[in-house]
């Protein structure tokens, strides 16, 4: 578990569609993610990003189409390694509120059969690593943390079994922009130590175009681009990506004017 | 009374807490099982709650007839009174609140919580195990805190099918007069509530500490395992032998009861008595092979069971057709004691009437009657008979009758032809000489199989017949409710065997 995974796994859709009462969620993805690579899903609310991270830790079924994971075919792995093998870290965080930020951190590896002394130097690594000293917060529950503090500890929790890959849904969204400016970079430099393949959904397209190796744009359930910051920004081609972006640049307009030439 | 009120108290325990361990554990799987399926909670509830409505005694007194007919579509010996009717009807009492704390607290899980437990590769199991129930938890344990007052409180309603609980202290003490006992039941079956739900409440809480709450759920688990065990030893170290003997809840019952007991003990057989039976549960029992003797009233028979409206003026016809119908049903008359215990109207001693008929239309007198009185046949019978009208007619509480008379507040009042207080309160009851009321004889019924099978039994309780006149039974009961002597003392007067052989 420990070493060998610390490399991640490419990930690749071919065609994958969810249905959900009837209707299209996700139509005909065709999507290769590198190993270790950090891709930012962006879009506007409602137009499937979610569905597609949850897609690959089977929280939302594919309907046709399949994703493979390091060159397995996702859905024939059992759900419960699949789900042990992927980290998963959300807005609403699901910290457990009745287990201590030790116990929560600790918890996939207390599945995975760690023994205690493993299960206690990783999350004191860990907790070390995203800026919770260990001795103040082992024992807290999550009702006492702030909101960053509260983050730190779901992130380190994703992370705790060294997953070959991790699976981020808006995770700072609920924070204050400057907390969440200051945090998201922190904790995505842990994950780029840890190298697991990253998926990230935001809804913020200049928080994408700051943070992401590649930017893949879904809207209306259909992927319009896959594509880096630099090549997006330059030729955005479909209107809808030009409109998605025109608030970043203008953003960086009105910077720029006011700075000066 | 005569059992303590420890010995009550811990049978009331143990009965209380098989009761409320058997709803959970009806309970919980139901919760599992709808939590998610929301038609199937929904009526899941509805029936839980259509079941709390049942009043507590009726649902006891249900579950007497319903385990009778289960035990004879099974061809089974299913005990239909006595401590399994309790349990079980109590434990189907503490299904609702527990269950409606489960399925409250799985459907309260933060959802967020759930789906982590999902992503980080819980199994359904683990999930449950780690996430759900132990945030359900808070819920669930109210649910059973709730279960268990209710259960202990519902506990003292099981005296009359047969169970032992401290019921039969206020039972017994509200026929008996005896308000201390009522008083010392309720505040035992009070203090029992309140320290369950303290170590519920200790075991539960965030706010105690670790050793706190370990000791309180060890005492709980504690209690609850001895009282299987305590249970299950009984069940296989029954008396299976012993020779059960029913009785009604007031005091000529209880000592006609130890009377009996005497006559068995002396054929040597052991007797167990159980005290305050319902009427039809221990005519039931007696019917389902479940007692083997007690003590009923032709009229009793005659208006309850046979449910007969009509009042014949013979009184032979009566006891004819009683016997008859008895023995339709596998029941036999051991013994006719020689008294009546009849509704009668009672009177001062110092008034001239001694008759019914003394009285004429009685438009000069006041009659205070028990509240059933008025709306009987046997009311009925007597004005039409006797032409009595009475100048006022009020209904008021069966203890207070007498008393009532005594006092002079009315001039006649309803009362029973046996009751001590007849004799202690100087009042007269006044023969009914135109047979009005049905005859109510005092009957030893024994089930036809018992006596079939124990012939020296059969006859040394045939050598009861005539034995017992009113004046003896009232001077019996007297000793009892007047010298608070013990019903087993009382009943050595009135064996007519004591004194002659080993007792």
């Amino acid at each position: 578990m420990t070493a060998a995974a610390l490399s991640g796994r490419p990930i690749v859709f071919e065609g994958m569609s969810v249905l959900r009462n009837g209707r299209t969620v996700l139509d005909r993805i065709d999507l290769a993610i590198d190993a270790g690579e950090l891709l930012v899903v962006a879009g506007p609310s409602g137009g499937g990003k979610t569905t597609l991270l949850k897609s690959i830790n089977r929280l939302v079924a594919p309907s046709s189409g399949t994703i493979t994971i390091g060159g397995r075919d996702a859905a024939t792995i059992p759900l419960v390694e699949l789900r042990r093998s992927v980290g998963y870290c959300f807005q609403a965080l699901g910290l457990f509120p009745h287990m201590t930020v030790a116990e929560n951190v600790g918890i996939g590896l207390r599945l995975a059969g760690a023994s205690p002394e493993e299960e206690a130097a990783r999350v004191d690594a860990l907790l070390e690593r995203v800026s919770l000293g260990p001795r103040d917060f082992r024992q807290r529950m999550p009702a006492t943390l702030s909101g960053g503090q509260g983050q730190r500890v779901a992130v380190a929790r994703a992370l705790a079994t060294r997953p070959p890959v991790l699976l981020l849904d808006e995770p700072f969204a609920a924070l204050d922009p400057e907390t969440r400016a200051s945090i998201q970079k922190e904790l995505l430099a842990v994950v780029a130590e840890e190298g697991p393949t990253t998926v990230f959904v935001s809804h913020d397209v200049g928080e994408a175009l700051r943070l992401g190796d590649r930017i893949a744009i879904v809207h209306g359930g259909s992927l319009l681009r896959v594509d880096t910051p630099a090549a997006i920004v330059r030729a955005p081609g479909d209107p809808r990506i030009a409109a998605l972006i025109a608030p970043a640049r203008e953003s960086a307009r009105v910077i720029s004017a006011l700075v000066g030439p | 009374m005569t059992a303590n009120v420890v010995t009550l108290a811990i049978a009331h325990l143990r009965i209380s807490l098989l009761a409320v361990a058997l709803g959970t554990l009806a309970a919980a799987p139901l919760a599992l099982w709808a939590v998610g399926r929301p038609r199937v909670e929904r009526a899941v509830l509805a029936v839980a709650s259509v079941v709390q409505t049942i009043p507590g005694l009726a649902l006891l007194a249900a579950m007497v007839p319903a385990l009778a007919a289960l035990g004879a579509a099974l061809h089974a010996p299913v005990p239909a009174i006595g401590e399994l009717p309790a349990v079980l009807a109590l434990s189907i009492y503490a299904v609702l609140p527990v269950l409606r704390g489960c399925v409250l607290g799985l459907t309260t899980v933060d959802p967020a919580a759930v789906e982590a437990a999902d992503a980080v590769g819980m199994t359904r199991g683990q999930r449950l195990r780690k996430v759900e129930i132990p945030l359900a938890l808070p819920h669930v344990m109210g649910g059973l805190r709730t279960a268990t007052v209710w259960t202990v409180g519902t506990a003292t309603l099981a005296t009359p099918v047969g169970a032992t609980s401290l019921g039969e202290l206020i039972f017994g003490g509200l026929q008996t007069r005896r308000y201390h006992d009522v008083l010392v039941g309720c505040v035992a079956s009070a203090a029992l509530a309140v320290t369950l739900d303290g170590l519920l409440r200790l075991a539960e809480s965030r706010a105690s500490s670790r050793r706190g709450r370990a000791v309180a759920l060890g005492a709980l688990a504690a209690l609850v395992a001895w009282a299987v065990i305590d249970t299950a030893a009984r069940a296989l170290t029954s008396d299976a032998e012993a020779v059960r003997i029913g009785a009604k809840p007031f005091t000529e019952q209880r000592v006609l009861a130890a009377v009996l007991a005497r006559v068995v003990e002396r054929k040597g057989a052991h007797a167990e008595v159980k005290t305050s039976l319902g009427t039809t549960v221990a005519f039931d029992a007696l019917v389902h092979g479940e007692l083997d003797l007690y003590v009923e009233y032709v009229g009793t028979v005659w208006t309850t069971m046979m449910g007969r409206t009509d009042m014949p003026r013979d009184g032979g016809a009566v006891r004819a057709q009683v016997d008859a119908w008895l023995g339709t049903h596998g029941v036999v008359v051991a013994a006719r004691l020689g008294f009546e215990n009849a509704y009668a109207l009672v009177v001062r001693a110092d008034t001239p009437y001694r008759r019914v008929s003394d009285l004429g239309a009685g438009e000069a007198l006041s009659l205070a009657a028990d509240y059933e009185f008025l709306s009987r046949p046997e009311w009925a019978s007597l004005q039409s008979v006797y032409g009595v009208r009475f100048r006022s007619r009020r209904p008021m509480d069966p203890s207070l009758l007498y008393q009532a008379v005594a006092t002079g507040a009315v001039d006649v009042a309803t009362g029973y032809t046996t009751d001590a207080r007849i004799e202690t309160l100087h009042l007269r009851a006044l023969a009914d000489d135109r047979h009005a009321i049905p005859p109510y004889d005092a009957l030893v019924l024994g089930s036809a199989a018992f006596l079939r099978a124990h012939p020296s039994i059969a006859a040394a309780l045939r050598a009861l017949d005539g034995t017992i006149d009113d004046a003896k039974m009232r001077a019996a009961s007297a000793l009892v409710d007047r010298d608070g002597k013990a019903p087993e003392v009382a009943a050595m007067a009135l064996d007519p065997g004591t004194g002659k052989g080993s007792p």
